[in-house]
């Protein structure tokens, strides 16, 4: 017999805004030589996010996770933790994944296929698979496609992106001490970052004058190799009410969103352009909010100039302007839009994204991990007090904007609410 | 048509015996002819090798000979490598070149933009010398770095004949 026709206006995006959200949060310590494998790391980061979330064990049915075959499947870290899913899936792939994966959680829970959903990333990214491209990596017979990239020794991302951040300077005329200024103020936020595996200062001089790497990379505009592993857990608002947090919701979420050509995506320009141009499109009108309502930003700072492209492309300032805006003090704690305040990939700890929505999700309930002394009622007191050792917490945030990247050609982003 | 295995600057290169269009490329390249996909359905070049056009999605292509030269578009100086095979050689450059061929079609911002590390006219690293003389604008031609049987790497070399832009765009610190 014919079912009766359904009339479901799928025209719009705006019903989801706020109806799910981050629950929990959790990742190891951040280290060079873990001595565990990522099966223990990502246990323990699951294990802690459950745990921050209030959640019971039974109560986590759906799982996903990202890796580039140096990780382990959701089968065994559900197993080790006793939890009897009714959805997994491992996905390939590092940066960009995170808020990719939160938009894939969401589609889960609204086709009703489970109804909590834990993300975890594990990696041995300094001690097994390393995250530079050394070692193993680049040992590899080079086949195929590889003939065009590796062979000429274009491997590494810091190498393949490269010609992107180059050709921004020659358009836009951004300089080395501009974009420098990304490393001084992540540095700063993780001076107060208990957590952060380099918790040191570095001033733009200090960028400036460490070594090459490849230009216009300097040691210093890379972010930091470790071993960690990371987690958040996504559910309904309904369900988040039971939960131990002040609700953090997500507004709108973006995944993988590509410049043309990603098998090339250099034959397409202009390259100084990256995906947060296409994603900006998506991210901005599903969320209903612009740059403007963005209190704080996680720009992924693979290196200082992966930051300052997706802040430009995505909108929080003019295109080509990106050196100024991440150079006049907009992005330090104090400033008018904090970017990356544990310090991010540059100094926290490097999870392919994770830790940046993780430092959100905290932020959103004010209740970033910092320096701060804990009050009588067991909650930190916030002092704002920016200087080194002390507060991270901005004052009063309501929104925050994370911009994932995996390369110049894919991003994706998630704009996060106070409830 | 068999595969391929050879070694580059001690790096092992294969080439599978399914790969038939990176065979047909680098086949071309060992013959120090460079050639381009050409798309049966709408005529446009194509880099690097693909199965289809991305233009027309037309699977149908025919190999057409491309003259190897253009211009730097961006480029990366590597100084710390991190594959053994370059520690020897650096700083080596990595050139992103448009090739004059195309270029700007089917819209300004595209260009069959070519990949190639920069070398001497025998196909060798350049050295330290000339690297510095080359940034975005340097007009290059292209050479071959002969591999092993039907496997030659297209490469880049200062074009001395062409007329060289006044200010070249390096990178400010040296």
């Amino acid at each position: 017999m014919p079912l009766p026709r359904q009339e479901v206006d799928a025209t719009t995006p705006k019903y989801l805004r706020d109806k799910y959200a981050i629950v929990g949060v959790g990742e190891t310590t951040y280290a060079r030589g873990s001595n565990k494998t990522t099966r223990a790391l990502g246990t323990w980061a699951v294990r802690n996010a459950i745990l921050d979330a209030g959640l019971k064990p039974s109560d986590i049915d759906g799982m996903l996770d990202y890796s580039g075959g140096d990780s382990t499947s959701a089968t065994f870290i559900s197993g080790d933790l006793g939890l009897r899913l009714n959805y997994y899936m491992d996905v390939v792939g590092g940066g960009s994944s995170t808020e990719a994966l939160v938009g894939i959680a969401i589609g889960l829970i609204e086709a009703g296929c489970c109804k909590t959903v834990a993300i975890f990333r594990s990696m041995n990214g300094f001690s097994q698979v390393r995250i530079g491209g050394t070692g193993a990596r680049s040992a590899a017979p080079i086949s195929g496609d590889m003939l065009h990239n590796r062979a000429y020794g274009w491997q590494s991302a810091g190498q393949s992106f490269a010609p992107t951040f180059m050709r921004h300077m020659y358009d836009y005329g951004t300089t080395p001490e501009q974009v420098a200024h990304v490393k001084m103020f992540h540095s700063n936020h993780a001076s107060n970052n208990p957590k952060a595996y380099y918790k040191k200062r570095f001033t733009v001089e200090d960028v400036i004058n460490s070594r090459f790497i490849c230009k216009p990379l300097h040691l210093l505009d890379c972010c930091v190799e470790t071993d960690n592993a990371t987690c958040v857990i996504v559910t309904s608002a309904e369900r988040a009410k039971d939960c131990k947090h002040p609700l953090v919701l997500i507004r709108g979420v973006v995944g993988r969103c590509n410049k043309p050509r990603l098998d090339m995506h250099y034959q397409h320009g202009p390259i100084s352009t990256v995906a947060g141009y296409y994603a900006k499109n998506i991210l901005w009108p599903n969320s209903g909010v612009g740059p403007e309502d963005i209190d704080a930003t996680g720009s992924y700072d693979a290196f200082t100039f992966t930051t300052m492209l997706q802040l430009e492309d995505y909108g929080f300032c003019k295109k080509g302007e990106g050196g100024h805006y991440v150079s006049d003090g907009t992005i330090g704690l104090g400033g008018k839009r904090p970017n990356n305040t544990s310090g991010g990939h540059l100094c926290e700890g490097y999870t392919h994204g994770m830790n940046m929505v993780i430092e959100n999700v905290r932020q959103l309930r004010h209740d970033a991990d910092d320096y701060c002394p804990i009050g009588p009622d067991g909650k930190r007191q916030h002092t704002y007090d920016y200087r080194e050792g002390g507060c991270r917490q901005v004052k009063n945030i309501e929104v925050t904007a994370n911009l994932g990247w995996a390369n110049p050609s894919t991003a994706s982003s998630m704009v996060m609410r106070r409830g | 048509m068999p595969g391929i295995q050879a070694t580059y600057l001690g790096m092992p290169l294969q080439l599978a015996d399914l790969d038939h269009e990176n065979l047909d490329y680098f086949r071309h390249c060992a013959a120090h002819d460079f050639h381009l996909q050409a798309c049966a359905g709408c005529g446009r070049l194509r880099y690097p090798p693909t199965t289809a056009c991305p233009w027309c999605m037309t699977l149908e292509s025919t190999w057409r000979q491309v003259e190897g030269k253009g211009a730097v578009h961006s480029y990366t100086e590597v100084h710390h490598a991190i594959q053994p095979a370059f520690r020897e050689h650096t700083p080596y450059m990595v050139l992103l070149v448009d090739l004059d061929t195309q270029k700007g079609e089917p819209t300004p911002d595209e260009a069959l933009r070519v990949i190639g590390n920069l070398c001497m006219p025998d196909g060798r690293l350049a050295p330290p010398d000339v690297v510095k003389r080359v940034g975005i604008g340097t007009r290059v031609r292209m050479v071959f770095a002969d591999v092993g049987e039907g496997l030659s790497l297209p490469q880049w070399t200062i074009d001395e004949t062409a007329t060289q832009p006044t200010n070249v765009w390096r990178y400010p610190q040296e």
